[in-house]
This record gives structure tokens, sequence and C-alpha cells, in this order.
């Protein structure tokens, strides 16, 4: 018999799903040790019954229960609550899990004006009511899962790399220790930084950054913060390459967007940002809005809507 | 007594959904409801974003399909600031979209897919998944798995990043492909081919007979199709019109630029996902299985209804092969699976054309772009059916209106429709098993993804 394990995906993309399928040959070893009693994705185990006539969620008590995407509505409330009841261990797993991730973008605004919208484009028919008939309504806002249920093991990641989740996976299992480190995307990227002072305004990313042909290494490139691109890496915690180390977007010669979230699980992604930016001279008027420093963190209140921002 | 079976969730398919069947007193299907159950509003939070961010927003609609909403948001951009893209980096996205497809039939079949099949319909639910299969099957569970993952990895070498891409930037691609890694693809995706078109082979002799029954009759219902065709009326995937097909086989062609003048979204009151309609049939909507108005499907048995011919020879052999057996336009529900091979089979075929030459490989992927006031509606044929992302930016080109039409939602309407024709064909006199249950969500998970 394998660790029992529980699986949810509550206001998610399935991404995070894919990158478990994702560990390759790698997933036929976890298959082995692992027993899932329920993960929606793969499985057929049903909330109110194999019959499906049931009151209430049941979810079978597990070792450990992995829940991916943010708590947005009613059902995904109720649902965090009996994986919490039911697993030992909680792991919020990826950004939206940890952070709110960006469906958290939707923090800026109030229900009524995202209703408003999706409910008005132009191809769509006017209706007097919206929907609401045997559908969940949703919260007030997108909740990272702390903000609702105590969470024991932080996996961030917009999705978390296949060697973090296969070696959060052999950790929870006990074949070893859980090592996450405290550092940041820039503390593991190769690129050049010379140092401070140079660069005063921020370009968007509309061009190329500089380096010389595409089979330069990355070592040979200068930082993409020092050739004046906004790049979140010194705000936002390392991982994203995986057991290769080097930052995903830094491979392609793209600046990093933070979808680790914060260095510190209370980070703010936007005041780091705007302190290293301030810090090093760069004039924070050159960046063409500020929400989307929050992109993948703006749960915890982090975004709200314009309105509730005044009052507070 | 009437009472309601609650299917929830919806399984093996990726998204939430749930299945509410209402029985009358003698026990028979009153009336059926999918819900779709949550609302993000990716269209209002891009509001005010820098257009050229929004590629790297919008993926996360779909961790199965985040390719195909940045290509498409790309496109949709590069239109907003008027900047025409590089040669080499037209063929670059359309060659990661490409192997986009690829991967993901492979995904759909051997790990949501075949456990109804090779596993049966009636077995029990904790053997009837992906584990289940690999413990009855080990080898070729293990070939499955392998080959999947070397198509994926092309992608992340190519981009970086194969979940939640950053490899489309406004003006282009981020990096060029390296003549090495040309040939390494060439010689991978060579090897895939021949694994579709073994997975194909073996879906036809060894899973589909024996369900042809089931093929016939399962869900089955009579609608129209869209999808996307070249110039020359065959099969496309990244770039080409768009062809909305009537249940009678006549068709309509447009540009995607004015799909809002052909396509229209209902809402109902039992889901939070709209509803979109042919509006240009002028007939209204109705989801009646009898009657349906304005109904019509996407994803691949769409799509190779509504193309004349496929430009590969693989492929075009299976499609006459098909045709001959199912007729044009093919409409039992079941057949998405079949379809789906055929396309696959294509898009590894097409994968290896756009490597042939090794203009792929030219330095130049970037055009520089400034940002300005415009609009732009970028299409791309995402695994699940036509994709639609259209934008206008403001003078600092900063997004200022969205619409979205995201390829599962064609669907939602057909999937009401065939589950309530699959649970009048199953649940009689209030009779309903495990398996009368899971046929029933069958007929969903034949549209996904």
């Amino acid at each position: 018999m394998g660790v029992k394990v529980a699986e949810e995906w509550l206001n998610a993309c399935s991404g995070c799903e894919i990158s478990v399928v994702d560990l390759g040959e790698r997933l036929l070893k976890v298959l082995e040790l692992v027993d899932f009693v329920h993960i929606p994705v793969l499985m057929d185990h049903k909330y109110f019954g194999q019959l499906g006539d049931g009151k209430h969620i049941e979810i079978p008590e597990a070792e450990v229960g992995i829940i991916s995407g943010s708590i947005r509505n009613e059902e995904h409330l109720e649902i965090a609550h009996e994986m919490r009841k039911k697993c030992k261990i909680i792991v919020g797993f990826g950004t939206c899990a940890t952070h709110g991730g960006i469906p958290a973008l939707a923090n800026s605004y109030t229900n009524e004006e995202i209703f408003q919208r999706y409910y008005s484009t132009e191809t769509t028919d006017r209706v007097e009511n919206l929907p609401s008939e045997g559908i969940p309504p949703l919260l007030d806002s997108v909740y990272a899962l702390d903000e609702k249920i105590k969470v024991d093991v932080y996996l961030p990641g917009c999705p978390p790399h296949p060697d973090q989740v296969f070696n959060a996976l052999a950790a929870l299992l006990g074949i070893m220790p859980l090592s996450l480190a405290d550092k940041s995307v820039c503390d593991q990227c190769p690129t050049i930084r010379e140092g401070k002072g140079q660069v005063k305004q921020l370009r968007r990313f509309l061009q190329s950054p500089q380096y010389n042909g595409p089979d330069e290494p990355l070592d040979k490139m200068r930082c993409l913060l020092e050739q004046g691109f906004l790049c979140m890496g010194a705000v936002t915690k390392a991982g994203c390459g995986g057991d290769k180390i080097t930052p995903r977007c830094i491979t392609a010669r793209v600046p990093c967007r933070g979808c680790y979230g914060p260095v510190q699980q209370d980070g703010n992604q936007l005041l780091a940002m705007l302190n290293a930016l301030a810090s090093n001279g760069i004039d924070i008027k050159s960046l063409p809005e500020y929400a989307s420093l929050l992109r993948f963190s703006g749960a915890h209140g982090m975004l709200r809507p314009e309105r509730k921002r005044k009052e507070a | 007594m009437s009472k309601t079976i609650h299917i929830a969730p919806i399984t093996r398919i990726e998204g939430h959904g749930s299945i509410a069947i209402h029985l009358d007193d003698a026990g028979n299907v009153k009336d059926t409801k999918v819900h779709y159950m949550s609302l993000r509003g990716f269209e209002k939070f891009i509001e005010g974003k820098p257009a050229e961010e929004v590629p790297r927003i919008v993926n996360r609609i779909c961790g199965i399909c985040p390719w195909h909403h940045h290509l498409a948001s790309n496109k949709a951009v590069d239109r907003c600031f008027g900047v025409t893209i590089p040669p080499a980096a037209r063929k670059l996205r359309e060659f990661v979209q490409t192997v986009s497809h690829a991967e993901d039939k492979l995904l759909n079949f051997y790990f949501l897919a075949a456990p109804d099949f090779v596993m049966g319909p009636d077995a029990n639910y904790e053997v009837r998944n992906v584990i289940g299969v690999a413990k009855a099957n080990p080898e070729l569970a293990a070939k499955a798995v392998r080959m999947r993952y070397m198509v994926k990895m092309i992608l992340e070498k190519v981009g970086g990043k194969a979940i939640h891409p950053h490899a489309g930037v406004v003006g282009g691609f981020c990096r060029a492909l390296l003549e090495e890694e040309r040939q390494e693809f060439r010689k991978q995706l060579s090897e895939l081919l021949d694994f579709a078109s073994f997975t194909l082979e073996f879906a036809k002799t060894q899973v589909f007979p024996n369900y042809l029954d089931a093929v016939q009759a399962l869900g089955v219902i009579r609608t129209g199709f869209l999808g996307t065709v070249d110039e020359d009326g065959n099969l496309a995937l990244y770039e080409g019109k768009l062809r909305l097909m009537k249940a009678d086989g006549t068709f309509t062609d447009f540009s995607t630029q004015d799909y809002a003048d052909y396509l229209g979204e209902a809402v109902v009151p039992y889901s939070y996902g709209k509803f979109p309609y042919a509006r240009c049939w002028g007939e209204g909507f109705s989801l009646d299985i009898d009657h349906p108005k304005g109904i019509y499907r996407a994803n691949c048995l769409a799509r190779i209804n509504v193309a004349d011919r496929i430009a590969t020879p693989r492929a075009q052999a299976e499609l006459e092969e098909f045709r001959a057996a199912f007729g044009r336009p093919a409409q039992a529900t079941l057949l998405y699976h079949w379809a789906r091979l055929i396309e696959d089979v294509y898009a590894y075929e097409h994968a290896l054309e756009l490597l042939e030459e090794s203009d792929i490989c030219d330095p130049n992927v970037r055009t520089p772009a400034e940002p300005r006031a415009g609009r732009g509606v970028g299409c791309v044929e995402a695994p699940r059916g036509t994709l639609i992302h259209d934008y206008s930016t403001d003078d600092n080109g900063l997004i200022s209106r969205a619409n979205l039409i995201v390829g599962t939602t064609h669907n939602l309407g057909p999937i009401n429709m065939s589950v309530n024709q699959a649970a009048k064909l199953l649940i009689r006199e209030g009779k309903v098993d495990e398996g009368i249950l899971n046929k029933i969500e069958m007929s969903v998970r034949a549209y996904d993804p």
C-alpha cells in the first residue's frame, strides 16, 4: 500500500496538474508509491457518492492533501474545508494556492464590475438576470488557501517545475527532506550584473534585449534590468528552473514576471520591486502601470477594488 | 418520487463542471443540466494592462492549452500595434502551436479517455483511470509516457517553458532556433509521428471496434460545425479563414476579423460560462435535442468535418477512410476520439514540414514595436476549438477593451445536448448504476480537450 493522497483543483487552470504529468517516466514511479484516493483530473471519485445521491461533499481520508488553485466560490470553500478535515498534511500547490495567482488580478474589481463586462461583451445576448441556478455564488474576492484554511507546505510556481514537484512528493513520502530555499530568481540568474545607477528609465518589453547571436551563452548577456527592462527576478522566489537552476524566462531571454510569488511567503512583490527600482535610481514613474507587478500575488488583500481602496 | 442525481465533479476532463439529472415520479429523465461552476473574468481584469504583457497573462486561462491562448493573444497584440513579424518568427509560432496540438492529443487519449475504453465503461472507478491502464498494460503505458514527455520537452527547449509559455513576444518570437535543434527535433518528431500512427492503428483495430454500438448511440446529436481552413480548404490549425458548416453540410467562410458578425453568445440561467451559437443563421438559440437552433460544434471532429481535405499524406489517407465510414459531416459524438487521433497524425506531419527548410533558423525573429491605439483579433484553433482574442488598445498601448471566445465554450451547448440525449437513452424507470453514470460522462469527455 502506498501513501494515501487526495488532490483537488479549485480556482485553477490545470497547469499544476499537467506539471505532475510532465514528470515523465518519474510519474510511473510516483504512481507506484502513491495511492490516490481522490483526484478529479485523473480519477472518477465523486463528491456526492458514486451514485450521485449524497447530500454533502465527501472526500476520503488521506495522509497528504494537495490543493491547486485559489478559493473563488462557495464550493471551493466547502471543498477546501473538507480537504483540511480529511487530510493530515495540506500542500498549497502552485502560486494560485499560495498567493492567488493570475486569477487574483480580479481582486482589483468588484464582482459586479466583472459580471457587467463578461455578460455584456459585443457578442453576448442581453439578459435580465445573471446565472444562479445550481452554480455556487462567488465569494467577494479571490483568496489564497491560507486565508481560509491552515496550510502546512507551500509549493509556489506557475506552474511549479516538475523537478520540484518530484522532490516535494519524495519529501512527503518520507524519502528525502523537503528543502525550498528562500532565494530570489536573481540569486540563480547567470546574466552579468555590473552595478547600480546607469539606467534611469525603464523600457517596455517591445524589442529584443542585446546579446550577440542566438548561440551566445546566457552568462555573456547583460542583466535584463540593467538593460532597462522591468525584470521581477529580485523580488521573486527562486525555483522555476528546477534541478537545472537557470530561471526559465531567462533561458528564453525574456524578463521574469514573478510567477513564483514573493521570496518570503508574506512578502509584497509590488512594494519590494518599487523599492529595488528606487534604490537603483530608476524612476518608478517610467512603469506604465503598477497592478501588473502583483499579477501573481494579488490575494491576501494586496489588490483591491478602487472603491474599497479609498475606504481603507 | 422525483429526485436529482448529481454527477459532481465531472472527472477526467480539464475544467470544472457538474451534471444534474432530474428524474420524474416514474424515474425517467425529466431534464438535465450541465453546470459550469465558476467565472474568472479575464475580459475585465486585463483592462489597463500593457498589451505586450497580456500574452503572458491570458495563457493562464488554461493549463492544457496555454500555447494557444498565448499565441492568439500575441497575434491580437501585433495587430493592435500594427507590427509585422519576421518570417522565421511566424514559422516558429506555428511550429510550437502545432507541436502543442500533437502533445495534447497523446495526453487526452492515453491519460484521460483511454480508461473508459481499455478498462471498460463499467469498470470500478478505482481502476478506471490511467493508473489502472498502466497496471494492465505497463509496456504501452511506459511508451506513451516517454513519447509524450519527448514532445513536451521540444516545447520546453524551444521556448524555455512548456506550461504557461513566454516564447511569443510582441513583434515575433523570443529567440531563434539553432540548426542543431532543428536536426534533433526532426529526428524526434519522426519517431513521434510513427507513434501517432501506431496509436491510431491501435485504436482502430483494438479499441473502437468494441464500442461501435456505443459510438452510434451515445451522446449523438445533429448540429453544425466550426473550424479553420486555409485558402484551399485544407485543415488549418494556426492561420486561415473560419468555416461555419450547417448540419446539412453547406457552409459559409469568413475572415477571423469578422467573427462578431457571425457568432453570438447566449446566457443561460444555470451556467457561468456563456454558450456561443451561430447568430448569422437567424434562427435564434435552442438546445432542444430534436430541433436545435443555432447550435454548432467545434474541436477536432468539427475541424475535420469542415475541411475539404488534409494537406499531409498520412492524415489525408486516414480522413478518406473516416469519411467513407461515417460521411461528412460525421455527427456521432464519440467519433471525436477518432478525429482527434487523425489530427494528431496531421500535427506531427505538419510540424516536420515546418522544420524541412533551414529558414526557420533565421536569427531575425523580432520586429521592434511601438505602443499605439488600435484593435486586433487573434485567432488560432485550440485543441477544444476556435479560440478568439479580440483587444482594443489606447494611445499608451494599454488594453481598453477585450472580448474572448474560448475554444471550450463553443461546445458548452452541444455538451448539454449530448448529456441530455445520453441520460434519456440510459436511465429508465429509476434504474441507475455507476456504469450508466460513467457512460453519460463519456459523452462529455469526448469533447475534451
